[in-house]
């Protein structure tokens, strides 16, 4: 289609709308984009101290039926993802270019991708493991929220069957609200082109609502929090 | 009779008297039901929550034009082309456009309703590109040659074994009808084609105006995949997808997660605003958004039911519909399904073809209680039957004429309307003897049903014996 057309077809459908919102409708509900005060007063609840999130955070994700291990150092972080590594049986590991997920996958001694340097796909699909950081942790939904930027690109937290997110403890932030504010204040003035809140592995229910794993993305999301 | 409303009547006729296929929903819903349930507990204040989204979505729709101006400049900045479409036509020809220009074979879709609504599988199966579906549910009817039976759950209507057999006579790989084991055959077989796909098409659950991106929302990571692998991405959206802001999403994405399946949050909930932009690791080289209108904009024309934009297609009315529980998916012949199809479907494809599924509702409110926007549903099916009877459009038959020329005397004179229902009730008597047989005058009612017994008094003998 060439471009001529394609703008005045932009225009049919603003003229289309314009005519439309010229009846004014009436709204049963009040007027005004809602405040995060307003959401949060509706929103499911989350404690205001760090334990209690913290204590929330973990129970959301064992929920899900994800992993979540607090660590208190690296080196008890190398030694927790080893015993992964043994248990598992990997073989071959994606990562990126970061401090925490590029230093601790080179640990584990693996033929690794690290996405940045660009990747085959094919690859990829091979590797046992995708080992990320992430941009927050939230804990009203034991979500994990990664961008393009922070993950290592797109296929990394979802390609490869275990998703292994390495966190900071001042990582964790309270509610959907928040993340979304932290979002547009990391991020405002150049967003990645991909933002994703993980809540849980992969799953479906679509044969009989009984619930499967590991559907098309992970079958395992490990979260290690240092 | 239109032919959509015959073939709604025989399928109903049909489908509502299956014990089997009343099973597999009563089932399925009940667990639904429960989760639900459960998670609208878990909001502080559910009904001050639904106020806030049907809020956000007034503003929304109700400033489409700026919101959607500001929506389409913030996703250009970024790299991303947008595309106008006015019918499913010209949505269907710019897609195949960018697809010959990819020189594509292979494509990778994750569930997206605007592309039932302007058969685009067809088009592009037509045109010889392999398509796949990649969200189960979706892979399983398109292997069965079916549309979608619901806007969440697509093959909700068949059981495990049944979903055996189609692996096995399709995919020649079915070692069981364990749940788990099928979507391991499932998995295996689209990580072929996520690896092959030249380009992958979404659906859009939301577009937000202020930071220029689109949010989809699923469980699998198919759209993820989707979104990550192939070197072109197509996103296809209705223009009434519109949110404000950004932070909307916090409250939008659990609510569609309560009301879709039971669940807190979406497994993935995922925003893009473009093609791979410079630095990043991956992601596709091109990015196209198809906005698409196809009588969106006819509805936004009707200020009484233009609430109606604001439907974030959870499925929720459909799961509490008595009709949609006793007819199923399947007959209401439309994208659409249950009281949201029914209301909105009339707008999109025709008022007088499409009248039918105005009554296709007991009118008991489930739907309008139940729905997270507030859309005022069970009213709109009844202004919708207004519309289709308007002195202009359509006129009542004869006979209609007749029942309420006699009638309405009746009814306006208490001693007649007394004697009335005492010979009704001598009447009642003397049907008993001929009872579901042909010269039953209640022989449309009693085919199907019991006929209640016309009370042995009415309340005005009541009230002149005991008051």
């Amino acid at each position: 289609m060439v471009e001529g057309e394609q703008v005045s077809e932009r225009e049919n459908i603003f003229n289309r709308i314009r005519k439309a919102l010229a009846v004014e409708a009436h709204s049963h509900h009040g007027h005004g984009l809602p405040t995060m005060a307003e959401h949060r007063g509706v929103m499911p609840p989350v404690g205001a101290s760090e334990e209690e999130q913290f204590a929330l955070f973990a129970k959301n994700a064992s929920d899900l039926k994800a992993t979540f291990k607090l660590v208190k150092d690296a080196s008890e972080l190398t030694a927790e993802l080893r015993a992964l590594r043994d248990m598992e049986k990997w073989q071959r590991v994606a990562t990126h270019k970061s401090p925490l997920a590029q230093t601790h996958a080179a640990g584990l001694g693996l033929p690794t991708i690290i996405t940045d340097d660009g990747y085959d796909k094919h690859d990829m699909e091979q590797c046992d493991v995708g080992v990320s950081e992430c941009d927050a942790l939230i804990a009203q939904t034991g979500t994990v929220l990664v961008t393009s930027r922070s993950g290592g690109g797109r296929a990394l937290s979802c390609l490869p069957p275990h998703h292994v997110v390495i966190a900071r403890r001042e990582q964790l932030v309270a509610d959907l609200p928040a993340a979304f504010a932290l979002v547009k204040k990391t991020y405002g003035a150049n967003y990645p082109s991909m933002i994703s809140f993980i809540t849980g592995p992969s799953r479906t229910g679509d044969i009989e609502r009984i619930l499967v794993l590991g559907a098309h993305g992970p079958k395992k999301l490990t979260i290690f929090c240092l | 009779m239109s032919a959509p409303a015959t073939h709604f009547n025989e399928d109903a006729r049909r489908v509502a008297p299956d014990t089997r296929h009343r099973g597999i929903i009563q089932t399925a819903m009940g667990k639904y039901e429960v989760v639900r349930d459960q998670r609208k507990l878990w909001f502080q204040d559910w009904q001050g929550a639904r106020n806030l989204a049907a809020r956000t979505k007034f503003e929304a729709v109700n400033h489409l034009d700026t919101h959607l101006a500001e929506f389409a400049r913030n996703i250009e900045a970024r790299g991303t082309k947008v595309h106008w479409a006015s019918n499913a036509e010209q949505a269907r020809n710019i897609i195949l456009g960018i697809l010959k220009e990819q020189n594509a074979k292979v494509i990778v879709k994750s569930k997206a309703m605007t592309s039932e609504e302007i058969h685009l599988n067809d088009a592009m199966e037509h045109a010889g590109y392999e398509v796949v579906e990649s969200d189960l549910g979706e892979y399983i009817v398109q292997l069965r040659k079916e549309p979608p039976y619901h806007l969440v759950f697509p093959a909700m209507h068949l059981t495990r074994g049944e979903i055996k057999d189609l692996f096995q006579e399709k995919l020649n790989d079915a070692p069981s009808d364990d749940p788990e084991a099928l979507t391991m055959v499932a998995r295996r077989a689209l990580r072929k084609k996520y690896l092959q796909a030249d380009v992958g098409i979404t659906g859009a659950n939301f577009a937000i105006a202020e930071t220029g991106m689109i949010s989809i929302t699923e469980n699998e990571g198919n759209a993820r995949l989707t979104a990550a692998l192939p070197k072109t991405m197509i996103t296809l959206v209705g223009i009434e997808k519109i949110l404000p802001r950004l932070e909307d999403l916090a409250l939008f994405l659990p609510m569609l997660a309560v009301m879709g399946t039971g669940q807190a949050l979406t497994c993935y909930n995922t925003m893009y605003g473009g093609p791979r932009q410079p630095g990043e690791a991956d992601g596709p080289e091109e990015y196209h958004v198809v906005l698409l209108d196809n009588q969106r904009t006819t509805l936004l024309a009707d200020a009484e039911q233009r609430d109606a934009l604001g439907c974030i297609r959870c499925g929720a009315c459909l799961n509490v519909c008595p009709i949609f529980r006793n007819v199923g998916g399947h007959t209401y012949g439309t994208v659409y399904g249950g009281p949201i199809g029914s209301v909105i479907t009339p707008h999109l494809r025709g008022l007088q073809q499409w009248k039918h599924l105005s009554y296709a509702s007991s009118l008991c409110g489930a739907c309008t209680e139940t729905c997270p926007v507030k859309i005022d549903l069970h009213h709109h099916l009844l202004q919708n039957r207004r519309n289709a009877s308007a002195p202009t459009t359509g006129k009542p038959s004869f006979f209609q004429k007749l029942a309420f020329k006699i009638f309405a005397p009746i009814a306006n004179r208490p001693g007649l309307w007394s004697l009335t229902t005492k010979l009704s009730r001598i009447g009642m008597k003397l049907r008993g003897l001929v009872n579901g047989s042909v010269v039953d005058p209640a022989q449309a009612w009693t085919k199907t049903r019991d006929l209640p017994p016309i009370a042995k008094q009415s309340f005005r003998e009541w009230w002149k014996e005991n008051k």
